[in-house]
C-alpha cells in the first residue's frame, strides 16, 4: 500500500465513521462504551476472584476462624504472633528456599545445556527436541506418580543401580534425598519449556560474532561466556522469573511424592498453607501463611526486576 | 565426525530421564501385579494383561471423572479464549478513558499466585453454595487470574496487527464488533492457538483447586482421581495407578507428537511475549 492511498483510506475511514451517526451517539462515545463492554468480563473477574480474595486474605489473617466450631472472631495480630513462634515456620521457609534455589539452578543450567546441544548443526535435533519437551505435556500428577513408583525402596531406579552394584537409598523417605528427588522430578517435567525459550534466543544470536571470536582465537568456553550468555541474558532473566514464581507454587508434586515428609523436610510454604487451612481447618492461620507467601512473591519479583540492569545485556 | 558421535551419544544419554518414565508407566500398567516389582526389571511385560485397566473402572467412576476433566478443560479453554480475545482487543485497539490504568490493574493479577487467594476463594464459593460443584474450577480460570496472562498475550498480538486492515473494514461499513469478529479474530489464530494449548494443559493439570473444592468421587477430576487407587492399608495399587496415569497422560502426549510444532512454538511464543 502506498503512502498516499494509506492516508486516503485513513481519512475515508474517519469520514465513514463520523457520517451517518450524528448527534450524541458519536464514534468516540460508542468506542468508550464498547471498550468497557469488551473488558467487562476480565475486569469483573479480576475484581471478584483476584482482588476481593486478596483483600479478604488480609482480613481473615486478623481473625480466628474455626469452621468446625463455626466461630469467627477478631484476634488482631495473634495469628502473626503464632507465625513468629511457630517452630515449623523456619523449616518450612528453609525447605521452600532450598527447593526454589535447587530448582532454578538445576533447571536453568540443564535447559541451557540442552539448548546449546540442540543448536548445533546436527541432523535429528527436532526429534530430540520433541523428546526433551514431551514431559511438559504429560499430566503433572501422572508424571509424579510414575516417579514415585520409580523412586521407591524397591523401585525402578534402585533396581537399575543394583545392576551396577550400588545400593540406592529409600529416596523419598530419607531427609536430604527426598528434597533432591522432588527437585529432580520437577526439573525433568518442565525443563523443556525453558529449553525451547533458550533455543529461540540462541537462534537470534548473530553467527558473525562467533566467527569473529574464533578468528581471535577464543575457546568454545570463552565464546559461550563472553558472547552467548550476554546475548541471551534477557531470556535468562525471563526464564528465571518464571521458574522462581513457579517454584514457590509447587504443591501437587509434594502432595503426591512425599506429603511434606520425612518430618517437615519437604513441607514447602504452599503445602503447609494447605495443611493448616484445609486439613487442620485453621483458616485464620492459613490466611496468615497466604499473606506471607504473597509478601515473598512480591519481594522476589521486585528484586529480580531491579536487578535486571545489573546483569541483562541490551544490544544498544 | 568424532564430535558428532559424541554429541549424539550425549543427547541419547540425556534423553533417558525424559523418555524412560513414560515408557515405564505405559509398560508397567500392562504387567500383572507379580511382575511389576520383578527383579531384574523387564522393559517389556512378559505376560501383558489389561487387568489393571479393568480395575481402574471398577474401583472408581473413572469414565465420569475422565469426562469431568475433559469438559471442564474444554469449557475453560473456550471461555478463556472469548474473555481474553475481547479484553486483549479492547486494550490494544479501542481508545477509551482509563484503558491504561485498567490494564495495569488487571495485569497486577499476574503477581498474585492463585495459592495466595485459595482460602478466601474457598470461603466465597462455600458461601454461595458452590463447593463440591465444578463452578469454581471453571469460573476462576476463565475470568480470574489465569486468564490475565491470556489477555496480555492477546493484547500483545493485536498491538502489532496492521491498522489499515481495520480501517478498510470501517470503510466497508463494518462496525467495531464485526471488525473484531471478522478481521481481528481470524488473523489472531496463532495467538489463539497458543492460548488454547496452555489453557487446556493448565486446566487438565489442576490439582490444588479440585482437592480443595471437590469432595464426592463422581465429581473428581483426573489428577485428583489418580491418587485414590489405594489398597485397604492406604498403600498405592501401583499397576492400577499406572494404568489410570497412562490413560490420563497418553492422549495429550499423542496429540502433542502429532502437532508438536504448534505446541512448542505456541508455548515458546507465550513465554517470549512476556
Amino acid at each position: 500500500m502506498t503512502v498516499q492511498s494509506q492516508s486516503q483510506s485513513q481519512s475515508l475511514a474517519r469520514t465513514a465513521r463520523h457520517t451517518g451517526r450524528a448527534g450524541w451517539w458519536t464514534t468516540r462515545r460508542r468506542d468508550h462504551l464498547l471498550g468497557y463492554l469488551f473488558i467487562a468480563p476480565q475486569l469483573a473477574g479480576s475484581l471478584l476472584f483476584v482482588f476481593l480474595p486478596l483483600a479478604l486474605v488480609f482480613y481473615y489473617s486478623l481473625n480466628e476462624w474455626n469452621v468446625l466450631a463455626d466461630t469467627f472472631s477478631f484476634v488482631g495480630a495473634e495469628n502473626y504472633q503464632q507465625l513468629l513462634s511457630d517452630p515449623n515456620v523456619p523449616s518450612v521457609l528453609m525447605a521452600t528456599g532450598f527447593f526454589s534455589i535447587g530448582l532454578v539452578v538445576f533447571n536453568l543450567s540443564l535447559a541451557l545445556l540442552l539448548a546449546v546441544l540442540l543448536n548445533q548443526r546436527l541432523r535429528g535435533t527436532t526429534v530430540f527436541r520433541t523428546l526433551f519437551f514431551s514431559p511438559v505435556v504429560v499430566s503433572l500428577v501422572a508424571w509424579t506418580i510414575v516417579w514415585g513408583f520409580l523412586l521407591q525402596k524397591n523401585g525402578g531406579i534402585n533396581a537399575i543401580l543394583q545392576v551396577f552394584g550400588i545400593e540406592g537409598p529409600n529416596w523419598l523417605r530419607t531427609g536430604t534425598w527426598a528434597m533432591v528427588s522432588v527437585i529432580v522430578v520437577q526439573v525433568f517435567k518442565n525443563v523443556g519449556l525453558n529449553m525451547v525459550l533458550f533455543l529461540a534466543a540462541l537462534q537470534g544470536v548473530p553467527r558473525e560474532l562467533f566467527e569473529a571470536a574464533r578468528l581471535d582465537g577464543a575457546s568454545a568456553w570463552t565464546q559461550f561466556r563472553r558472547i552467548t550468555l550476554p546475548m541471551i541474558s534477557p531470556t535468562v532473566l525471563l526464564t528465571s522469573i518464571i521458574t522462581v514464581a513457579g517454584s514457590l507454587q509447587v504443591f501437587a508434586q509434594i502432595a503426591v511424592l512425599t506429603q511434606g515428609g520425612p518430618g517437615t523436610s519437604t513441607t514447602v510454604l504452599v503445602y503447609y498453607l494447605y495443611q493448616q487451612a484445609f486439613q487442620f481447618h485453621h483458616f485464620g492461620y492459613g490466611a496468615t501463611l497466604s499473606v506471607l507467601l504473597f509478601v515473598i512473591v512480591l519481594a522476589l519479583t521486585l528484586l529480580q526486576w531491579r536487578m535486571r540492569r545489573r546483569w541483562v545485556f541490551h544490544e544498544a | 565426525m568424532r564430535r558428532k558421535t559424541l554429541l549424539y551419544g550425549l543427547l541419547c544419554v540425556l534423553c533417558v530421564p525424559f523418555v524412560f518414565p513414560t515408557w515405564w508407566m505405559a509398560t508397567s500398567s500392562l504387567k500383572p501385579v507379580s511382575e511389576v516389582f520383578a527383579f531384574p526389571p523387564s522393559l517389556w511385560p512378559g505376560r501383558p494383561t489389561l487387568e489393571a485397566y479393568q480395575q481402574v473402572f471398577e474401583l472408581q467412576p473413572f469414565a465420569q471423572q475422565y469426562w469431568n476433566s475433559l469438559y471442564i478443560a474444554v469449557a475453560v479453554t473456550l471461555g478463556t479464549l472469548a474473555v481474553s480475545a475481547l479484553a486483549g482487543y479492547a486494550f490494544a485497539r479501542i481508545r477509551f478513558r482509563g484503558s491504561n490504568v485498567l490494564f495495569v490493574i488487571v495485569l497486577t493479577g499476574l503477581l498474585i499466585p492463585s495459592e495466595v487467594t485459595i482460602v478466601p476463594l474457598f470461603q466465597l464459593f462455600h458461601g454461595w453454595g458452590l463447593t463440591d460443584t465444578h463452578w469454581p474450577l471453571i469460573l476462576v480460570p476463565v475470568v480470574g487470574a489465569p486468564s490475565v496472562l491470556a489477555t496480555f498475550i492477546m493484547r500483545q498480538f493485536f498491538l502489532v496487527l496492521p491498522r489499515e486492515l481495520e480501517e478498510a473494514a470501517a470503510v466497508d461499513g463494518l462496525g467495531r464488533f464485526a471488525t473484531f469478529r471478522r478481521i481481528g479474530l481470524p488473523l489472531a489464530r496463532p495467538a489463539l492457538g497458543a492460548v488454547a494449548i496452555f489453557t487446556f494443559l493448565h486446566s487438565w493439570n489442576l490439582y490444588l483447586e479440585p482437592i480443595v473444592f471437590l469432595s464426592s468421587p463422581e465429581k473428581f477430576t483426573l489428577p485428583q482421581a489418580l491418587t485414590q487407587f489405594v489398597d485397604a492399608y492406604g498403600g498405592p495399587m501401583w499397576n492400577v495407578q499406572l494404568a489410570a496415569a497412562s490413560m490420563t497422560a497418553l492422549p495429550v502426549l499423542v496429540v502433542f507428537v502429532l502437532a508438536q510444532k504448534q505446541f512448542v512454538e505456541g508455548l515458546a511464543h507465550t513465554g517470549l511475549k512476556g
